[in-house]
């Protein structure tokens, strides 16, 4: 079993955060105020490294988070296993902060969706904007990334397998049938 | 990422604990963790269950019980209907299941059962089709207090593997006592049910993990929990107790009997309390009592329920 494609190796895993963190103290004039927020499972560590790269650009920690937004999803009265409810871990005051929502993948746009709701939940952020590493098309939602590592054209039958070190002991993102993973 | 099947099928009902393996009332425990997070969050309610209807059928009165699970229902977004049979036509004669027919007919998703005769639950899971939790019927079950007693201990202790529970009073009557008898040996723990002999009935021996003595300070002796049950007063009218003061100055959890206990164990009791009978003032107002705790932990123990009964189709 091999996946039709490599679209990302570690070193360009590795150029895009850097290059996404640029973009995000560009934008942000600075990373005074930010907080990295990772959506379960790999945009925590998405959001963790790109605090380190903040840090070392900036000089600023920037505090990092995390979010399940199990409770949140809109498919739950459908479903049919049930899904575990992984830990929400947002230590500091979202108020007067810019939040800064992690993830691997954009796809349907529904999981950002339910983060959006989720954090709002938490305490009312200053704005929030949204980093991916990659944006694999087929919103179903009205909902775009302000940062975006590789922008990928898929199709609904390839899945989008993004590892990386902390999980998955790799860094690599590759593109998969459906079929092969079966 | 889903629930593995390794924690076995996903009982339909939470009327006991038969059914349900250690592994999925783990993950209820687990999962009170985030209903207790979000209860300290500004907005204390998330969408779980946005769009179910959820039913508090109330055939005896509770105002405790039925309050934290009307809460936790709504905290969940469900709709709460609640049905309390003193003001119902269930005074003026009417079946338990001509009840439920009624009730069905609103499109409710789920019950949440007070009887005061053991096995209604059941009858409601059968008449129904709905998931049902029991919120205690007759002396037989009251599982909802069993698992936020089973987590305000775990809360404590990080587990209940090796852990030792007093339980105290009026075993014979008590549906709280059963369903602790039933759930925390599953966890782990080892439970000792201790009353007066007239209170205490000798076929809850059988269950595994369970003995009974009454010799209060054997019961408590290494305890890491020492829970008070309610002396139902007006119950005592069947001749199981010569007087209360007699009960009192035997088995009244207090600062005296709980130094017997493991130091530092923590004191339960299931509410409401007769202060000074079955537990001194001292003993629910001190240090080790974490009384409070349980009130507020069986709200997040509740929402957790209802999430496992009622998210995902398997």
């Amino acid at each position: 079993m091999t996946p039709k494609a490599t679209i990302l190796t570690a070193d360009e895993v590795r150029r895009a955060l850097t290059r996404i963190a640029h973009e995000i103290i560009e934008r942000n004039k600075g990373a005074e105020n930010l907080a990295l927020i990772g959506v379960h499972t790999r945009g925590i560590p998405l959001a963790r490294r790109l605090a380190e790269k903040l840090s070392t650009l900036e000089g600023v920690d920037v505090p990092t988070g995390m979010l399940d937004i199990t409770l949140y999803r809109d498919d739950l009265s459908e479903v049919a296993q049930q899904p575990i409810i992984r830990e929400t871990q947002v230590p500091f005051d979202l108020r007067d902060r810019r939040v800064i929502l992690v993830d691997d993948v954009l796809y349907t746009g529904r999981t950002v969706r339910a983060a959006l709701d989720a954090l709002i939940d938490l305490g009312r952020p200053a704005g929030i904007q949204l980093a991916v590493l990659v944006d694999r098309g087929h919103r179903e939602l009205p909902i775009r990334a302000d940062y975006v590592g590789k922008n990928l054209p898929t199709a609904a039958s390839e899945v989008v397998k993004v590892k990386l070190q902390e999980t998955d002991d790799v860094d690599s993102v590759e593109l998969w049938d459906m079929e092969a993973l079966r | 990422m889903n629930a593995p099947t390794s924690m076995g099928a996903r009982p339909p009902h939470l009327l006991d604990f038969q059914d349900w393996t250690p592994e999925r009332l783990g993950a209820i425990l687990d999962n009170a963790d985030t209903m207790l997070q979000v209860l300290d969050r500004p907005v204390k309610k998330v969408p779980a269950l946005q769009g179910l209807t959820v039913c508090n059928a109330f055939f005896e009165n509770s105002t405790r019980t039925r309050t934290s699970f009307e809460l936790a229902a709504r905290r969940m977004s469900a709709d709460v209907l609640t049905f309390a049979a003193g003001a119902s036509s269930v005074s003026k004669g009417e079946s338990l299941r001509d009840t439920l027919e009624v009730l069905t007919s609103y499109k409710v998703d789920a019950y949440i059962v007070r009887h005061h005769a053991a096995g209604a639950a059941h009858l409601v899971a059968r008449y129904s089709g709905k998931p049902v939790i029991n919120a205690g019927d007759g002396r037989r079950a009251h599982p909802t207090q069993a698992l936020l007693d089973a987590y305000t201990i775990r809360q404590e202790y990080g587990s209940l593997e090796g852990k030792k529970v007093a339980i105290l009073g009026d075993v014979r009557h008590s549906r709280v006592a059963r369903s602790n008898a039933e759930l925390l040996p599953k966890l782990g723990a080892q439970v000792v049910l201790c009353g007066p002999a007239t209170l205490l009935p000798p076929g809850l021996a059988s269950m595994p993990g369970v003995t009974l003595t009454t010799d209060p300070r054997e019961a408590v002796r290494g305890a890491h929990a020492v829970m008070a049950l309610r002396l139902q007063r007006e119950r005592m009218s069947g001749g199981f107790l010569g007087s209360l003061q007699e009960y009192a100055d035997t088995y009244q959890v207090n600062d005296t009997l709980l130094k017997e206990a493991e130091s530092g164990a923590i004191v339960l009791h299931p509410g409401p309390m007769n202060r000074d009978l079955e537990i001194s003032s001292d003993a629910a107002d001190g240090p080790q009592s974490r009384i409070l705790k349980q009130v507020e932990n069986g709200q997040a123990i509740r929402m957790s329920v209802l999430y496992h009964l009622l998210v995902g189709r398997n």
